[in-house]
């Protein structure tokens, strides 16, 4: 194997694809909840509508919406390798009794990385499926603005918004993105190997207030457009 | 003081093992370990099997007493090694659970008793350093900055116990190959084979079969040494720049 292919199926290599593809999609979330934000302009949907127009027909967002696809896919392909292998390595036996001390904070967050990452996954699927999907297959409605016709998302978002059971979905899944950004944030850059005591507690206090402001910023949306209804 | 102890009894790697019930008198002025010599020396008026466990020093240096007490590697106290921890710190009426470390990679050998020569080989891997040989150098010619030698030395103390791989939920052996590589990748001595060693020691880790780090922290908590994971992150540059930014092969 080439140094790079050794490298990669490292134990410290798979920590570094999930730390870099991890990273990527939390540079994503952001850009996301800006564009969906927008949901909320009190315009009928005009704003949001053309943004969406925009970011499919965009070459250079099409271009890295496919890089995001393959970030989200390897993240939860390494991620289950690293489950199993993790799994292996601890043994058939479990400790009849086990004390979850730990020296930073969120130990439930921490030990529980797959599962809330598998959570997210199954999220992941249904939410393209009832947005991504209906807009790629064209079963969307069209309206028009300015003499241009482009697809109205807004009323697809809101269709689904009406329901409490889609609400309560949307906003537990936020929760679960929060405590997985709780820990993966600031344990990306100790993967890294970026741990320095000037700037680590900058970096874990950063963390902290990005995963809850982000999916907070995520979760009022469903809720605002299920009570303006 | 009276107790009841469960302790895991295994005969060897091949059976299995289970959870027995005993009970026994000690003082609070013993250690742990004695309070085990004096089960083992009823068990064996008794003519029964003595319960298996490790120990040297009983000082809390040499890292052999690993057990985990009450679902803690080395027990409930913090920076201390089994052999150090005193049964002042348990209450008369207690029941303890007693179990061996638990990972693939460090499998019974009887009852308490571990096979860690997996450390053994990864120390192995990681070589030598360069020291001249001959007469004992002056402890003043190669100047080390006092916070370099104080981070070098709080690697140092790592005494190879296993704790944080019994800690770890993924039985990683990081915060152990971290302490070693990162001792000596601080020291001039030992910076000049700092990206090979970096190289080999992750590769046998790899090859012995432990978890990977998912920055849980459980190591830190429980190492009788109380070595910092800011060494993992050190290893983490150490490997990833020696990957980049060397040729060297191992």
């Amino acid at each position: 194997m080439s140094w790079f292919t050794n490298f990669l199926t490292s134990s410290i290599g798979q920590k570094v694809v999930m730390s870099l593809t991890g990273l990527f999609l939390i540079v994503f979330l952001i850009v996301h909840l800006t564009g969906n934000l927008q949901l909320l302009a009190g315009d009928g949907g005009k704003a949001f509508n053309i943004y969406a127009e925009f970011m499919t027909t965009n070459p250079l967002i099409k271009t890295t919406s496919y890089l995001l696809y393959a970030g989200i896919l390897l993240h939860a392909i390494q991620g289950w390798a690293l489950w199993r292998q993790n799994r292996k390595a601890r043994g058939p036996h479990r400790y009849a009794v086990k004390v979850n001390r730990v020296a930073g904070t969120n130990s439930f967050a921490a030990s529980n990385m797959a599962w809330l990452g598998t959570i997210i996954f199954v999220f992941i699927v249904v939410h393209m499926y009832q947005f991504w999907l209906q807009m790629k297959l064209g079963d969307v409605q069209m309206v028009t603005y300015d003499g241009k016709e482009v697809a109205n998302l807004y009323a697809l978002v809101s269709a689904t918004y009406e329901n409490l059971g889609f609400v309560i979905f949307y906003v537990v899944s936020m929760i679960v993105i929060a405590y997985h950004l709780l820990h993966g944030f600031q344990s990306a850059f100790q993967t890294l190997g970026l741990n320095h005591r000037k700037y680590t507690p900058f970096i874990k206090g950063v963390g902290k207030v990005y995963a809850i402001l982000v999916p907070l910023g995520f979760a009022i949306i469903p809720i605002i457009m299920y009570l303006n209804q | 003081m009276k107790l009841t102890l469960k302790i895991w009894r295994q005969k060897n790697a091949n059976t299995k093992g289970r959870f027995e019930t005993y009970q026994v008198e000690a003082s609070p002025d013993m250690s742990f370990l004695e309070m085990l010599d004096v089960l083992n020396e009823s068990l064996i008026a008794k003519k029964e099997e003595p319960v298996a466990f490790e120990h040297d020093c009983r000082e809390g240096i040499c890292g052999t007493c690993n057990m985990v007490i009450n679902g803690e590697p080395h027990g409930p106290m913090q920076g201390t090694t089994t052999c150090q921890l005193h049964m002042r710190h348990f209450k008369d009426g207690d029941t303890i659970v007693i179990e061996p470390f638990r990972a693939s990679a460090f499998p019974i050998i009887k009852d308490l008793a571990i096979d860690r020569d997996s450390f053994d080989r990864i120390i192995q891997a990681g070589g030598y350093i360069s020291i001249n040989t001959g007469q004992a150098q002056d402890g003043n010619a190669i100047p080390i900055e006092k916070q370099t030698a104080a981070e070098a030395f709080d690697a140092a103390a790592c005494i190879g116990c296993g704790a944080c791989v019994a800690a770890c939920p993924n039985a990683s052996a990081m915060l152990f190959v971290s302490a070693k590589v990162s001792h000596l990748a601080h020291m001039p001595q030992g910076k000049v084979e700092a990206k090979r060693r970096a190289q080999a020691m992750v590769k046998q880790m790899d090859e012995e079969g432990f978890g990977m780090c998912s920055n849980i922290t459980a190591c830190e908590a429980e190492c009788p040494k109380e070595i910092s994971v800011e060494h993992i992150a050190r290893l983490n540059r150490e490997y990833l720049s020696s990957t980049v930014g060397s040729e060297v092969k191992v």
